[in-house]
């Protein structure tokens, strides 16, 4: 499987390592109201779908960029791969 | 001898000696060892795996289920090698396998009477009585019956290479529209590789007696292999099998040196090719199906196709007197062929009423007799000695010794099914065709069912510029004005119903009509069901014969068609592939990289003896003089720190660099405790958990200027570790002001520790008077220079729990360190300790490694509860789930047996005096154990119900798996000096 | 029919003219007591369990494709009970009992072969991890052996003991543990099912549920038309998050390929079950002579069903480094099975979430082994609407409680169990 690095280019997956779904991007607000439940769900609770999934791969033997990769769970066929930071944080 | 007097592809020049079950023969340069056998008249070359029946050649390539023998001998024998694709070389042994005590005679033949009862899956329906029997008895014979060949039991003596390349096209198959794909494409400038698993370019060219533009099929392939192999931007790969399609890969696997007695000094046997195309076509053309009817796996019955590349191609006649049984007009091309190549072809039976009056015409030119509307129903004959034909009504017994059989044919479609592409069923051809291949792949030639070579050549040269095309890259088809027209035409065909005899589907497992009809009225009638129930298919071909045949007939007795009654699925390898390829180098001392610290060398000089540690070599301890055991050297390094002076490399703990104006914001995040408050100058202990609440890793950072600072990690944390900060930092919270580096392999660091440790350094630090106790107390860190000039990193701390620093150094300087340390040492008789020396100085002191942090536990069951600071930190909030905060979890305490002479051993669980050990009762377990020189008795960490609050008590820890059951005492887990006076003094 | 000795001989004399089909082909029924959802290992053996220990006969199992199409049929066969945790180790050891009688209860040669299974340890640390679990397999009344490295090089001498670069401490030992064969535990509870009355009915896809006003699940939806049931099951494996959406549910699961390779048949060379964690390396022969073998999962999300080149070089280096006798035998064939991966590593036996729901699901890469008890298991828990002990804390909450099950330590990172 190729991964396009939005820095480094076409590599190989070995080069990356999975983390998985791209809602861990999303960390809780720990001081919110039912923070508990919220970070329950944030830790183990998946959507797990068979089709487009937004997920996280560490290009940990290229440029150690944190990416989210939108990857059919079917065919694992690559949609798009961009920074996972959220751009409007980002500096 | 049944080699013809002249033709074929071999090199009657050099004669070659090989041996099949000891016997001598000899073939020539260019045969394969079964066309050598064929022409050294040996007909019985294997037994079938169930039934032991008597077994010949069936077919010309890889797709061989019968001649399956064990190639060469000693360590470098492989079990189950196929004679269809061994290559000749002069000096190969052969041995029939599967046979006791001879080929001739085998006493397992003996199965054949029980055949009755040995249907399909009878297995599962016996050998339950008595109970106790299966496994005593049934099963044990059942596995000496079983398998094919022997392995060599030794290790394999060959190497093998590993190669990653990157193509526009990759062409698979060099039959005609390989070579037109590959051909056009290569005259574009395109990076082409072409690769085939036979060891000549032309597929059918090299067997057919066919016109392509006026001149010889041959000549075709000669002419287009010099220009290919003259293009620099093709490379052709003969020898090699695109075995699988992978996303974005296809693998593939050359037999380097297999054509060889052994592989040439440093040439591997075999080389993995792992190749990024970007277009694919796939040539790979299609097999001959045999016909099933009586009798039809008797040596002597082969494959048309199979016999008409032995004939033309190898000059080596399968039969003196030879029939051919048929549904298609190729196989009279075979029987045309064998007939001009001076074969006496007695029948030719098409169960076809009519043919095209070309072949029939052909035919009568060549006074052959034909039966149309005909069918074979026996064959007769340890090896065939003769068959019944039935025709018209009436069955006739004609006397031959080789029966070439065709069903037609099987486009080889495997790697179209690799992303899960089903194949599609097309009735013109009465064959399954590609369905969706998997992205990039298009499919040519006769593996896309177009069997007609003018249609192959088109139709490879179509495809090259199609998926040059998507590329942006402009290609030129091949053109091609004429090319022999030879009949195509097919009517299905699969069983002969007046069959008297075992009628074989799969030949290598013995699965025959009779088991598809027993499994289809037992409700086995999926075509997964049918396959598992009956093993058709499951052979080492993996169905390539057996599938269609197997299918057709399960359609026919469920009265539906055959793509309603289902489509095989092909799974990678194409053809099975060596284990050794697939590893390549990575065997032995080599199966993982070594590393090795910047130190090693030192160590070396010094005597360690080193242990393997993760992906690392350390050193484990440092023998001296006329110590006998390792206990004997750890317990005076142990002494030696404790009343003097060592030193041990750690340069292997994970080293961070954080820099930016929000470190310390960021470490309250992702420690539990507060380091925003460190000041410059000062190290701090740190515990890091997992979102889960769960520990993931301890270590120290320290600060060396506002907006620098320096972690360690454990060792084997150290990669996850930065991944989860980098994490952090730029996708948790990338408002926050800070960079990672990881550093780990920049710094050497060793650590010196003992009463003595102040006194070694200042020798060896420029300027002796920072470290003295009140200018650099416990825990302080700083930026130094050491040994004149070199930059250092010096930190006051001790995992040994004494007076100790650690200091780091550029890797590249981090042996002259050591010496210098040593040197500066000298007086204090400084020692060099090692890994066993540090852990029993490290549950001396009570310190938690590994076997504590092993990602189930919390920071409350290592007692570091009152470390959580109020504000949020990564896993504050699971970590307070009920779960993770119950009382009755084990906590972490020290334990010393009650008799001083008892030994402690990890993995003992702790069970209250007078209780039975049992799950129930079980309190919790040892995680680390050491006999303490400096106690002078055993001591051990581990986690108990209720930890530092039982300490006092009295447990068993009880070790069955050892026969241990020791009285222990709960203390605390800090040993020595509990209250840090070493460390601070 | 009763299968026996005499019956395999009157079939074989007379043609096999008498044989019946192994289980029946109803046609789904308006309604059921109980409907379980999945026709793996897992599925059938709750119908049969259902129906034999608590009299539960008006049982549907529905199955997409064949019975046995998923993991049942895709798995490398290894049974065994040398669990951890207080959370599995009983249940696995309960399967392991019911395995020892399964043959004879189901009438049906299952193979189960007690070869044993050796886990290899190349440290002090594996050794005291290995010492911790074979401790408390023998707490817990199971048969667990440490074996040092003379006993293991005589008993398995063709490892690559003295040039290997993680050189072999010793192993864990359970003798009890081997194989069974996969399919025919299938069919076996299948046609055993079937007997009892349990309507086994196949290319039936799940498509919907149907709720009462209450949240109850009274139901599914079926491309074999609409089915009432008391009580739903889902025993669906790698499915279970796709049927979860349906029901609005989100679960602690992610879906990952594991992938398993078998070479050509050889005559026997390898005894029991080896596993080389170092390696990510596992290996057993099957009776017919396989070597059947596997190691690490492809770590990422995927219903695809098939894997990637990187794991099969990974897991062939695994075996040409404990074994480097295999490097001229070959690989016939690989595969691929749907993990249905939980975050801590265990499996999920509960009722609930809904009433009228009942969930078996998270058998991780590791469910083959699991299946009687599973059956058993989940029967009990449908049939009297509470776990069993065996899995009493096999619980879908336990992720919201902290209670977790995890043996390795690896955190809620499904791809690292």
């Amino acid at each position: 499987m190729l991964i396009t690095c939005p820095y480094c280019g076409a590599r190989d997956a070995h080069e990356f390592t999975y983390l998985g779904d791209a809602e861990l991007i999303d960390r809780p607000d720990p001081a919110g109201p039912e923070a508990e439940a919220a970070f329950h769900a944030h830790v183990y609770l998946r959507d797990n779908p068979a089709g487009p999934h937004r997920e996280l791969w560490y290009h940990g033997s290229g440029c150690r960029q944190w990416l989210t990769v939108t990857r059919d769970t079917r065919t694992h066929a690559i949609a798009s791969v961009v920074a996972a930071a959220r751009p409007e944080v980002a500096r | 001898m049944s080699r013809l007097a002249q033709g074929g592809l071999i090199d009657r020049a050099k004669p070659l000696q090989f041996t099949f079950d000891g016997k001598r023969y000899s073939g020539f340069a260019g045969d394969t060892l079964a066309s050598a056998l064929i022409a050294n008249d040996v007909r019985l070359v294997a037994r079938s795996f169930k039934y032991h029946r008597p077994r010949g050649i069936v077919t010309a390539g890889s797709e061989e289920p019968n001649a399956l023998v064990e190639l060469r001998d000693g360590a470098r024998r492989e079990p189950n090698s196929r004679a269809t694709t061994a290559e000749l070389y002069d000096g190969l042994t052969a041995e029939s396998q599967n046979r006791w005590p001879s080929l001739a005679f085998d006493a397992m033949a003996v199965n054949q009477l029980f055949a009755p009862f040995f249907g399909a899956a009878f297995y599962y329906k016996t050998f339950m009585w008595p109970k106790a029997a299966w496994e005593k008895l049934y099963e044990p014979m059942i596995r000496r019956a079983a398998g094919l060949g022997r392995a060599s039991e030794l290790p394999d003596p060959d190497h093998y290479d590993k190669v990653q390349a990157h193509c526009d096209l990759l062409v698979i198959g060099a039959g005609p529209a390989g070579l037109a794909a590959a051909l056009t494409a290569g005259r574009a400038g395109a990076r082409v590789i072409l690769v085939d698993e036979d060891f000549r370019l032309g597929g059918r060219l090299n067997t057919e007696n066919v016109e392509i533009d006026g001149s010889a099929g041959l000549d075709f392939v000669a002419a287009t292999e010099a220009e290919l192999r003259a293009l620099p931007n093709l490379r052709v790969l003969t020898r090699t099998t695109a075995f699988g399609v992978y996303d974005d890969t296809y693998a593939a696997l050359e037999r380097v040196a297999d054509h060889l007695a052994e592989p040439a000094p440093y040439q591997p046997r075999q080389r993995l090719w792992r190749i990024n195309a970007r277009r694919a076509v796939l040539a790979a053309g299609a097999l001959d199906r045999p016909i099933v009817f009586g009798g039809n796996d008797r040596p002597g019955v082969m494959l048309a196709a199979a016999m008409e590349t032995y004939v033309s191609r190898f000059a080596a006649a399968p039969a003196s007197r030879l029939a051919v049984f048929a549904n298609n007009d190729a196989a009279w091309g075979s029987a045309f062929a064998a007939h001009d190549a001076g074969v006496t072809v007695s029948a030719l039976i098409d169960t076809r009423a009519d043919v095209s009056p070309v072949l029939a015409a052909k035919a009568k030119a060549r006074g052959l007799r034909v039966v149309l509307g005909g069918r074979i129903c026996d064959a007769h004959g340890k090896a065939l000695t003769a068959i019944d034909i039935v025709a018209g009504g009436r069955t006739e017994r004609l006397a031959v010794d080789g029966l070439a059989m065709s069903g037609g044919f099987s486009p080889n479609l495997q790697l179209t099914c690799h992303h899960n592409g089903k194949p599609v069923w097309n009735d013109d051809i009465a064959a399954f065709v590609p369905g969706t291949p998997p992205p990039g792949m298009s499919v040519a030639g006769a593996a896309n069912g177009s069997y007609d070579l003018g249609d192959c050549l088109r139709e490879g040269a179509a495809r090259a510029v199609g998926a040059l095309a998507d590329l942006g890259i402009a290609a030129t088809a091949l053109t091609v004005a004429t090319a022999t027209l030879n009949g195509t035409a097919v009517s299905a065909f699969w069983h002969v119903a007046e069959a008297r005899t075992k009628a074989f589907v799969d030949f290598q497992n013995d699965v025959c009509a009779s088991d598809i009809v027993l499994a289809e009225k037992e409700g086995f009638r999926s075509v997964e069901h049918l396959k598992r129930y009956t093993t058709l298919g499951m052979a080492t071909d993996q169905g390539k014969l057996s599938n269609m045949p197997g299918l057709a007939i399960m359609a026919a007795i469920t009265g539906k068609s055959i793509p309603e009654t289902g489509t095989t699925v092909f799974r990678p390898p194409y053809t099975p592939v060596a284990i050794g390829a697939l590893a390549g180098h990575h065997r032995g001392k080599d199966f993982r990289p070594t590393r090795l610290t910047p130190l090693h060398g030192w160590a070396r000089e010094q005597g360690a003896v080193f242990i393997e540690a993760g992906p690392w070599l350390r050193a484990q301890y440092f023998p001296r003089g006329a110590e006998k055991t390792w206990d004997q050297a750890v317990n005076r390094e142990v002494r030696a720190v404790r009343e003097g002076v060592g030193l041990i490399d750690v340069s292997t703990f994970g080293k961070i660099d954080l820099r930016g104006r929000d470190v310390g914001a960021f470490l309250d995040r992702v420690y539990i405790n507060t380091f925003s408050t460190l000041a410059v100058g000062k190290t701090r202990y740190g515990l890091m958990l997992r979102e889960d609440g769960f520990v993931m890793d301890d270590g120290t950072t320290a600060r060396l200027a506002p907006d620098r600072w320096v972690m360690t990690t454990t060792t084997a944390n150290a990669a996850k570790v930065f991944q989860h900060l980098e994490f952090c930092a730029q996708v948790l919270w990338p408002e926050l002001d800070v960079q990672l580096t990881s550093v780990s392999e920049q710094w050497a660091q060793v650590a010196i520790a003992g009463p003595r440790a102040r006194d070694v350094l200042a020798r060896v630090i420029d300027d002796p008077a920072t470290i003295d106790n009140g200018a650099f107390p416990y825990m302080s860190a700083m930026e130094t220079r050491v040994m004149g000039g070199v930059r250092a990193r010096v930190f006051r701390l001790s995992f040994a729990g004494d007076l100790g620093f650690e200091i780091a150094v550029p890797a590249r300087q981090g042996e002259a360190l050591a010496r210098a340390l040593m040197q500066a040492g000298a007086e204090f008789d400084i020692t060099p300790y090692g890994l066993e020396t540090l852990g029993v100085m490290r549950i001396e002191k009570g310190h938690v490694t590994t076997n504590e942090l092993n990602g189930q536990t919390t920071a409350l069951d290592l007692g570091f509860g009152k470390m959580a600071k109020k504000g949020d930190f990564i896993g504050k909030v699971m970590a307070g789930r009920p779960g993770l905060v119950d009382p009755d979890r084990p906590r972490l305490a020290g334990f010393k047996p009650v008799d001083p002479n008892d030994r402690l051993r990890a993995g003992a669980h702790f069970i209250a005096v007078g209780a039975a050990a049992t799950t129930e009762n079980d309190l919790g377990w040892m995680t680390s154990t050491t006999w303490s020189p400096t106690f002078g008795h055993a001591l051990g960490l581990g986690f108990v119900k209720g930890g530092t609050a039982r300490i006092g008590e009295r447990l068993r820890a009880v070790d069955p798996l050892r026969g241990g059951d020791v009285l222990v005492e709960v203390c605390n887990p800090v040993f020595f000096d509990p209250e840090g006076v070493r460390l601070r003094g | 029919m009763r299968y026996s000795l005499l019956n395999v001989v009157v079939n074989g004399l007379t043609g096999n003219r008498f044989a019946k089909p192994a289980w029946r082909d109803p046609a789904p029924k308006p309604a059921y007591d109980v409907i379980i959802v999945g026709g793996g290992g897992h599925g059938l053996a709750t119908a049969y369990y259902l129906a034999k220990v608590h009299g539960i006969r008006n049982v549907a199992v529905l199955e997409k494709g064949y019975i046995g199409s998923g993991n049942a049929g895709r798995n490398t066969t290894i049974i065994r009970s040398n669990y951890l945790l207080p959370g599995n180790e009983p249940f696995y050891e309960w399967s392991m009992k019911l395995w020892e009688g399964l043959e004879q209860d189901l009438n049906y040669n299952v193979m189960v072969s007690q070869r044993g299974i050796v886990n290899l340890y190349h440290s002090d640390a594996q050794r005291d991890a290995y010492a911790r679990r074979g401790n408390a397999m023998r707490l817990a009344g199971v048969d667990a052996e440490l074996l040092d490295r003379a006993t293991l090089k005589a008993m398995i001498p063709f490892l690559d003991y003295d040039n290997a670069r993680f050189p072999i401490h010793g192993g864990l030992m359970q003798r009890r543990a081997g194989t069974a064969r996969h399919d025919a535990v299938v069919w076996g509870y299948a046609r055993a099912a079937d007997a009892l009355g349990v309507d086994i009915i196949q290319n039936c896809e799940v498509t919907g549920f149907s709720r009462a006003a209450d949240g109850r699940v009274t139901g599914v939806e079926t491309t074999r038309g609409a089915i009432a049931g008391g009580k739903i099951g889902l025993a669906v494996a790698g499915s279970t998050s796709r049927l979860g959406k349906m029901l609005g549910l989100r679960l602690p699961i992610e879906s990952v390929p594991l992938q398993a390779f078998v070479s050509e048949g050889l005559k026997p060379l390898i005894p029991g079950v080896i596993t080389f964690g170092m390696g990510h390396f596992y290996i057993s022969q099957s009776d017919k002579g396989g070597l059947v073998f596997g190691g690490d999962i492809d770590a990422y999300n995927s219903y695809a069903q098939r894997g990637n080149l990187p794991v099969v070089e990974d897991v062939c280096e695994g075996g040409m480094a404990l074994m480097p006798m295999i490097g001229r035998l070959r690989m016939l064939r690989q595969w691929a099975g749907l993990c249905d991966m939980t975050m801590d590593g265990s499996p999920i036996i509960d009722t609930g979430p809904y009433p009228g729901l009942y969930l078996n699901t998270g058998w991780n890469y590791g469910g083959f082994k699991a299946t009687p008890a599973s059956g058993w298991c989940f029967a009990h828990t449908i049939a009297t609407d509470a776990p069993h002990a065996f899995n009493a804390e096999m619980r879908l909450d336990r992720f919201r409680t902290g209670r977790l099950i995890d043996e390795k330590g690896a955190g809620a990172t499904p791809v690292l169990h």
